[in-house]
């Protein structure tokens, strides 16, 4: 007399019964996990990308305040009001003080650059061209400028035409080494021959190129370098809550208002040229979130095609077992038994499968991060980890949904066709 | 043990309405063996599905072993069967992926009975058939007349009030039927009750009692 080959104890019933009916089919079973992994690998690998792309454009914007609106001088490309053509456009005072009684109008700044724009920052036996940015203190909120060490320029420095410098890393590292950033503070250097004294050391997501940058008082700058109330460039932000419409109308506002002063032609594009920062990146942001809902579609279209491949699969599955359904319930088996076994093979099939697709595709998505470089157009890509876990839930929910109608069909099984045919 | 008043069943097609069981009355005591014969059309399928709670009837009653067996709802069915029926068929219908010792404990497996008493139960009916050196067998590893000892072991493990056969031996040879045939009467001998649906005369005579039907009625009622 041979032992009986009992199941593994350790294991309830229903697992090894739910084992049984997962192994039987051994490629089927496969086939269908492996569409819903598909399913699933496809959604969390898009959702990646979709990130590291957005990643990639946020970061081209990481230096700049993204509600600003950048205004640039020009020549003019039409005649208008007596002026002839190819007339230098130059900004002044006036027109910051303009701009600045427009409520919406946040930060203001504008940009003084002494001719050459590069100045030779010298101090001791070091001695470098770096460039120079004479400018008001809201600048530092428009180049999103982060201080080190020190302060940034403030209006003080403005009005009474101090010589102070504030400067990038970069130049502090070349003209004073490794000497901590807090005991160069005080220092006077020499900007193309003039004495400014150092009073802050700052930092800028821009990286090495923002930080060889130096800032001057727009004021003391424009004296010591002829440039009387000449202005090259303005800067200014919108209010936060500001609407793309919004930002337009005022940016129409401010250009009719400077073409008027400077006598511009109102379609004059060339004497006058305007960066909206505000609808670039509100333009892109738009075009991301239509990404992102055009992914999850995509993606939950693929999950599905995997959940109505184990439908159907389970569904064939069962017609092919009508003869051991319907023994089974002549044995006892009662429909509600049978629909959870059912309903319990589905979820199983896909949430593992599933599961197995969202890890296999965590994965890629981190082989990706790690071994493509960050560039324009892809960085950093991740899958947030409330995505995998509603991805869970999702499946979990997907596979009773896939094994309903199956169940329901072998519930319907009259226990009489047992008695027929064969099993 | 079982009692039938006035059964009447009836298929209906469409429009068409065809009477299959046009009246049955019929008593079967505890412990007795009965054999139901007839031509095919006669019935006496329909009236096994009846007996063994497969198939409900449209007029009529049918008491079993105390109980009214009308209008019950699938699960109730299911369960009274589980509970009072043994079945053995003509093909065996034994899971083929399950050995022998896991075909006869699934009927407990729908009972709330430990899987350790489950398969002590099963090899003690394993015994009494005379297979317990087959347990862990699976059914193509056993020969025609084993799988259906096997299954009359599956119909006995729940110890139910009655052992429905249908055609027991009908895909047997000779030999082997008169082995299965032993079988069976050893266990009615044992005092189970036993309904068994045959065409062949030779069973037939082995039972004390035999029924033939007819066009949906009871034609003779033959005691040995």
């Amino acid at each position: 007399m041979s032992a009986p080959v009992a199941p593994p104890g350790f294991l309830p019933d229903w697992v090894v019964d739910l084992l049984d009916d997962v192994v039987r089919h051994p490629l089927r079973s496969a086939l269908t996990s492996i569409s819903v992994a598909w399913g699933t690998f496809m959604l969390v690998v898009l959702l990646g990308l979709g990130e590291g792309l957005q990643n990639a454009v946020r970061h081209q914007f990481r230096d700049d305040a993204t509600n600003s609106v950048w205004l640039y001088k020009g020549q003019t490309s039409i005649p208008y009001g007596g002026y002839p053509l190819g007339r230098r456009i130059v900004f002044d005072d006036d027109d910051i003080a303009a701009i600045d009684t427009i409520p919406e109008v946040d930060k203001l700044t504008g940009r003084f650059y002494a001719p050459g724009r590069d100045l030779v920052l010298a101090h001791a036996d070091r001695k470098a061209a770096f460039g120079v940015r004479a400018v008001h203190p809201d600048h530092r909120f428009l180049e999103n400028t982060q201080m080190v060490s020190g302060r940034y320029l403030d209006p003080l420095d403005l009005d009474e035409k101090r010589k102070v410098i504030v400067i990038g890393r970069e130049i502090a590292r070349f003209l004073f080494g490794d000497r901590p950033h807090d005991r160069i503070l005080g220092t006077w250097i020499e900007v193309a021959g003039n004495p400014f004294q150092i009073i802050g050391v700052f930092t800028d997501a821009g990286g090495e190129g923002e930080e060889s940058e130096a800032y001057l008082p727009i004021t003391t700058a424009r004296t010591v370098f002829n440039g009387g109330d000449r202005i090259d460039q303005i800067m200014f932000t919108v209010d936060e809550g500001a609407t793309l419409e919004e930002v337009e109308a005022l940016t129409t506002e401010v250009h009719a208002h400077i073409a008027k002063a400077h006598h511009i032609h109102p379609d004059d594009r060339k004497a006058l040229r305007v960066r909206n920062n505000v609808e670039r990146f509100q333009k892109l942001s738009s075009v991301f979130d239509r990404l992102a809902n055009f992914v999850w579609v995509v993606g939950i279209g693929t999950v599905l095609a995997g959940i109505v491949g184990v439908s159907n699969i389970m569904l064939v599955s069962v017609k092919e077992r009508t003869v051991e359904i319907g023994l089974r319930k002549a044995l006892g088996e009662t429909p509600r038994s049978l629909v959870i076994r059912v309903v319990r093979e589905a979820v199983l099939l896909t949430a593992v499968s599933g599961y197995a697709g969202v890890v296999a595709g965590v994965l890629a998505v981190e082989a990706i991060d790690t071994l493509v470089p960050a560039n324009e157009t892809l960085r950093n890509p991740t899958v947030e980890l409330d995505v995998a876990l509603f991805a869970t839930v999702l499946l979990t929910l997907a596979g009773a949904a896939a094994g309903f109608v199956p169940a329901w069909r072998a519930a319907s099984v009259k226990p009489i066709v047992a008695l027929r045919g064969d099993a | 043990m079982i009692r039938l008043d006035q059964l009447r069943k009836a298929y209906r097609t469409g429009s068409q309405t065809i009477p299959v069981l046009k009246g049955i009355d019929l008593t079967i005591e505890q412990g007795e063996l009965v054999a139901i014969m007839g031509s095919s059309g006669s019935g006496k399928s329909t009236l096994l599905n009846v007996l063994g709670i497969l198939d409900g009837y449209d007029e009529g009653s049918y008491t079993l072993a105390g109980e009214l067996v009308k209008d019950l709802t699938e699960a109730r069915a299911a369960q009274l069967r589980n509970q009072a029926i043994g079945f053995v068929f003509q093909s065996f219908h034994l899971l083929p992926f399950k050995s022998a010792l896991e075909n006869v404990a699934l009927p407990l497996t729908y009972r709330s009975v430990s899987r350790r008493e489950r398969m002590e139960r099963a090899m003690e009916g394993l015994e009494r058939v005379g297979l317990s050196d087959r347990a862990d067998h699976l059914p193509n590893q056993l020969s025609g007349g084993q799988k259906q000892r096997v299954a009359i072991a599956r119909a006995l493990v729940t110890r139910p009030h009655v052992v429905l056969a249908d055609e027991p031996t009908g895909a047997l040879d000779s030999t082997t039927s008169k082995e299965v045939m032993d079988l069976l009467l050893e266990v009615h001998r044992n005092g189970n009750t036993m309904v068994i649906v045959t065409h062949e005369p030779d069973i037939a005579a082995r039972c004390q009692r035999t029924i033939h039907l007819k066009d949906g009625l009871i034609d003779a009622d033959v005691r040995a």
